[in-house]
């Protein structure tokens, strides 16, 4: 089977990242359970966790689908919201 | 913007949210949506299918200017293994020769886009690119939104916000997010020539096929494959139940990079190219999920209010949405009638709701949501179907064996009692 590579598909799609205002924060250093869900089931794969065993999150790339914010509100995510208008994904389909 | 009091502000510019500035606008009314897109549908995705009934019945004869892609004549489920597929094929061209019974693939930047376009002809007012931040009360009424520094009055307004629907959460109207009510759905849209889906599937002109996949697509978990045909791609994805993620073996996205390579499944995409690929929630919950349905001073419709059903062989949202966005739409336009906002006046959507398709399916398969989470249904049932494929087909040279054991040993492999009960509770589930 062959290891997906989300960054390729996310490539494909057009995106307009607000770099001033991040509209998903994570707490500082996050439990790692928690995180785990976030790792299995981010369809954008922006929990990562590395050979080295740290964490990475990034919310460019973020489809605003809200998993992230329905498995780990009130717990490893300091803030969830949509990102300010025009910004973020823009599904050219859908 | 202007110190105008709009009738209504509805707050998203999906299925949901356009329809209802539609109804609102054809009858009159001053509305105004506003949307966090560029345009009406950025924001959105859907599988997708659109069931015709609901929209068919507020613009006749829709699918003749919309952009819809294909009309469903072809229904197909499989039941998966790792290498296998036991698939049903229904040929189903008497619903779709009947307008208000036809169903049709849709993708929602250009099928929301012109539903936008539709409200606005009859009077509608959009504003897009703009997030509304917050709802303004008074006194406990809802009585507009804000949006960075402005503030917009209205009458009632309509929160059409979506399956996350925060403005809902943030006056109580919508409870916290239980994962085990929530899926994610993911989807790549893959390009290919009409020729080439149209010899694959098996369709011809602007005929389409539906397909869903149960068992291996959500390894085993609560979800399933999708796949439908568009005009000149095909919209392939799956869903998987958020209850259970923590067991999850792989991540979603390698579940459907492994659905994609399914020998079942590579032959159909071979050849295409990636055009997008997207996410976003279905609100699976049911009954169990929906909202506070009507506040002071504020509706909630679609999405927004969990208004989904997912019997495993049909899955419906939008053409829900597209009905409880009409009746509210009618709740507001009587509101407006007789000058009467109040929350009595406002709480008559929900006994239009009661009434219409929406609740009377929701109440109907109410039983259905806690079926999804029997893990037989993603894990066994597909082995079973395999194993007695495998059993039925396939010439050893050895002696043969009756029919009745070969089933009868299958089914010990589930236990019979198990097999029972699952009847039973699935019958009464439907």
């Amino acid at each position: 089977m062959s290891t997906v590579n989300v960054d390729v598909k996310l490539g494909v799609n057009k995106f307009r990242v607000d770099e001033s205002n991040p509209h998903i924060i994570l707490v500082e250093n996050p439990d790692r359970a928690q995180f785990r869900k976030l790792i299995n089931a981010c369809p954008a794969g922006l929990y990562r966790e590395d050979d080295g065993g740290n964490i990475h999150f990034d919310y460019a790339g973020c489809l605003e689908c809200g998993t992230c914010r329905v498995l780990c509100e009130g717990t490893i995510l300091e803030k969830w919201e949509y990102p300010q208008g025009t910004f973020g994904i823009e599904f050219r389909f859908g | 913007m202007s110190d105008e009091k709009f009738d209504a502000i509805i707050v998203g510019a999906g299925v949901a949210g356009c329809v209802a500035a539609y109804v609102m606008a054809k009858a009159g009314l001053d509305v105004l949506v506003i949307e966090r897109g560029d345009t009406a549908g950025s924001k959105n995705m859907t599988g997708g299918r659109l069931y015709a009934h609901s929209l068919e019945s507020i613009i006749p004869g829709f699918a003749q200017s919309a952009p819809v892609e294909r009309k469903i004549t072809k229904e197909k489920i499989s039941f998966l293994t790792a290498d296998s597929a036991v698939t049903l094929d229904y040929q189903a061209q008497r619903a779709a020769e009947i307008p208000a019974q036809a169903s049709w693939t849709v993708l929602r930047h250009g099928f929301d886009s012109w539903l936008m376009e539709q409200a606005e002809a009859v009077g509608a007012q959009f504003i897009t690119g703009v997030r509304v931040d917050a709802l303004i009360q008074q006194n406990g009424r809802v009585t507009g939104v804000q949006a960075g520094e402005d503030v917009l009055d209205a009458s009632v307004v309509v929160l059409a916000d979506g399956v996350n629907s925060l403005l809902g959460r943030s006056i109580g109207l919508v409870q916290k997010s239980d994962p085990h009510h929530y899926a994610v759905g993911v989807k790549e849209l893959i390009s290919l020539p009409a020729k080439t889906i149209q010899d694959r599937f098996g369709v011809s002109g602007d005929e389409g096929a539906a397909w869903l996949f149960a068992g291996s697509p959500s390894d085993g978990l609560m979800g399933g494959g999708f796949l439908y045909t568009n005009r000149e791609s095909i919209s392939l994805g799956l869903v998987c139940g958020l209850g259970g993620i923590e067991n999850a073996r792989k991540s979603v996205p390698q579940m459907l990079e492994d659905f994609k390579q399914h020998p079942a499944v590579r032959p159909l995409i071979e050849g295409g190219t990636l055009l997008e690929y997207s996410a976003h929630l279905v609100p699976e919950g049911g009954i169990a999920m929906l909202p506070k349905l009507t506040g002071d001073g504020v509706l909630i419709v679609g999405d927004a209010a969990g208004m989904c059903l997912n019997l495993g062989f049909t899955v419906r949202g939008m053409d829900l949405a597209i009905t409880a966005a009409s009746l509210a739409a009618e709740t507001i336009i009587a509101a407006k009638e007789s000058n009467d906002f109040s929350y009595s006046q406002l709480q008559k959507y929900q006994q239009k709701l009661e009434q219409s398709c929406v609740m009377q399916d929701m109440r109907h398969y109410r039983k259905l949501p806690a079926l999804m989470e029997n893990p037989r249904i993603f894990q066994q049932y597909p082995q079973l179907a395999a194993d007695i494929m495998a059993d039925l087909f396939t010439i050893k040279g050895a002696k043969p064996t009756p029919l009745w054991s070969t089933l009868l040993k299958r089914g010990r492999q589930v236990g019979l009692i198990n097999l029972v009960k699952d009847c039973i509770s699935g019958g009464r589930a439907l």
